[in-house]
């Protein structure tokens, strides 16, 4: 296992700092890519439920081209061709920005089934008590829907922190950015893996396991039936005759 | 315009219209059996999940925790930097085909699942009554119709494993993305229309992978609607 040599360990361990600091890095761009696409989320999938055919449109030109089209390829455009054309974004507004814009596009789509799935007749209400169609959103439509896009919002969420670390290639300066630039220089690859999968494990278990509560809790996916008694007639699982 | 004509002409030569597509033939190739492979391991960790014993269904949650907690990169790279994969596999586009296949496998696993959930309680008892056994009431009455039930969520990770397959870019496999990076570099000239040329080849990709992934996700809309009427 000289991959994971006691050696290589320590080399580690003296550039913790390296880590640590890529972890920050990585925390504030996904705090900040999550509010971004969050924000562009509610405003596309409401937009898409909207009457107007325009406004439609470009929801769905927005979800379209940005759900079909490698995040990498995205940010890679950011970073390598706009410079071309003498726009220079720094390169952690280029991970807030593309991390936030692609993963927008997932949560407009929840959010206009969100939307969808409320009855009509609620909206119905609301305009027969003289509700404006920002005031039905606000207090009628979307804090229903929140129930129903609440667990697939939690999983976005989960993947735009693991997409996140897209940006050790474009050198972000993000945690995976460091673990590899580390990791090239000293050769102590098996370590820097280690520890790099272990802190991402961290940020994201926590949010799948508050995804699979709020399913639980909403049934939005079937529950798991309880299969004891048939299979221990199959002579299998827990009640098994012996 | 003569000048965008120039520049169409410098960027889309036969051999680079070749070399892009021979990269995209790599792209599909190693999507293609990577899903394939998931969808065989995924099954067989939904199965163990769900009816397995104490071992098999701690190996089956813990796996599918993992895979699904870390980055695809993390596991590109790592595969890529630190497996050295056995002698037929041992080109460079194997080492990504594995990253994907178990990555992919957790996913389609947690969609697996769901399909299990959503096959009726009584399609066993019905399988059961008429003396098929575990392995044949699977095989012919509840695997049918939980695929069925998940050909759109399958088609989405779809999707979503061509998009990563960009990816492997990272670790030179000469895919689609790769490709078009280094006919992009061979552009930069410091001539007055190279910025021009890079913008013709990033449109180019991203209508490539969105030509592929939109065809995909309309047939997932409309199975889907097919589903629900």
């Amino acid at each position: 296992m000289s991959a994971f040599s006691a050696q290589k360990w320590e080399k580690l361990f003296q550039n913790i700092d390296l880590f640590i600091q890529g972890f920050g890095t990585t925390l504030y761009i996904v705090l900040l890519g999550l509010l971004l696409s969050l924000v562009l989320g509610a405003i596309f999938g409401v937009i898409s439920t909207s009457h107007n055919k325009v406004l439609r449109g470009i929801a769905r030109v927005y979800v379209e081209f940005f759900q079909n089209t490698p995040l990498l390829v995205q940010i890679f455009f950011l970073y390598n061709a706009l410079p071309y054309v003498g726009v220079f974004i720094p390169v952690k507004t280029i991970g807030i920005v593309g991390v936030g814009i692609y993963h927008g596009a997932y949560m407009a789509e929840i959010v206009r089934t969100g939307i969808e799935a409320t009855p009509k007749g609620q909206r119905d209400a609301a305009d027969s008590q003289g509700f404006s169609y920002v005031q039905t959103m606000l207090y009628i439509i979307l804090p229903q829907a929140l129930k129903v896009m609440l667990p697939p919002l939690t999983n976005v969420a989960a993947n735009l922190i693991k997409n996140t670390s897209i940006l050790a290639i474009i050198a972000g300066g993000d945690l995976m950015y460091q673990a590899d630039s580390f990791a090239s220089s000293t050769l102590a690859y098996g370590p820097a893996y280690v520890v790099v999968g272990i802190l991402y494990f961290i940020i994201c278990f926590p949010l799948a396991r508050l995804s699979g509560y709020l399913e639980r809790k909403f049934g939005a996916t079937p529950k798991p039936k309880d299969y004891t008694a048939l299979l221990s007639a199959y002579g299998m699982g827990k009640g098994a005759a012996k | 315009m003569n000048e965008l004509m120039n520049a169409f002409e410098s960027v889309f030569t036969r051999s680079n219209i070749f070399y892009m597509f021979r990269g995209l033939g790599v792209t599909l190739y190693v999507a293609l059996i990577s899903v394939i492979l998931s969808i065989i391991f995924g099954t067989i960790l939904a199965l163990f999940r769900a009816y397995g014993n104490k071992f098999l269904k701690g190996f089956s949650v813990a796996y599918i925790e993992l895979f699904r907690n870390t980055p695809n990169l993390l596991w590109v790279l790592a595969i890529r930097f630190m497996v050295r994969m056995p002698e037929p596999f041992d080109a460079p586009m194997y080492s990504g085909i594995l990253a994907f296949t178990l990555f992919t496998s957790a996913v389609m696993a947690e969609i697996v699942r769901g399909g299990l959930n959503s096959v009726h309680a009584g399609q066993f008892e019905a399988a059961y009554s008429q003396g098929f056994n575990f392995f044949q009431t699977m095989v012919f009455i509840i695997l049918p119709q939980c695929y069925k039930a998940i050909v759109p969520a399958m088609l989405s990770q779809v999707i979503t494993v061509i998009k990563d397959t960009s990816f492997l870019a990272q670790v030179a496999i000469e895919e689609f993305f790769n490709n078009s990076k280094w006919i992009m570099s061979a552009q930069i000239d410091s001539t007055v229309n190279q910025s021009m040329r890079v913008f013709i080849i990033f449109g180019f990709v991203a209508l490539v992978y969105f030509i592929i992934n939109f065809t995909l996700s309309c047939i997932v809309r409309n199975s889907r609607k097919k589903q629900e009427a």
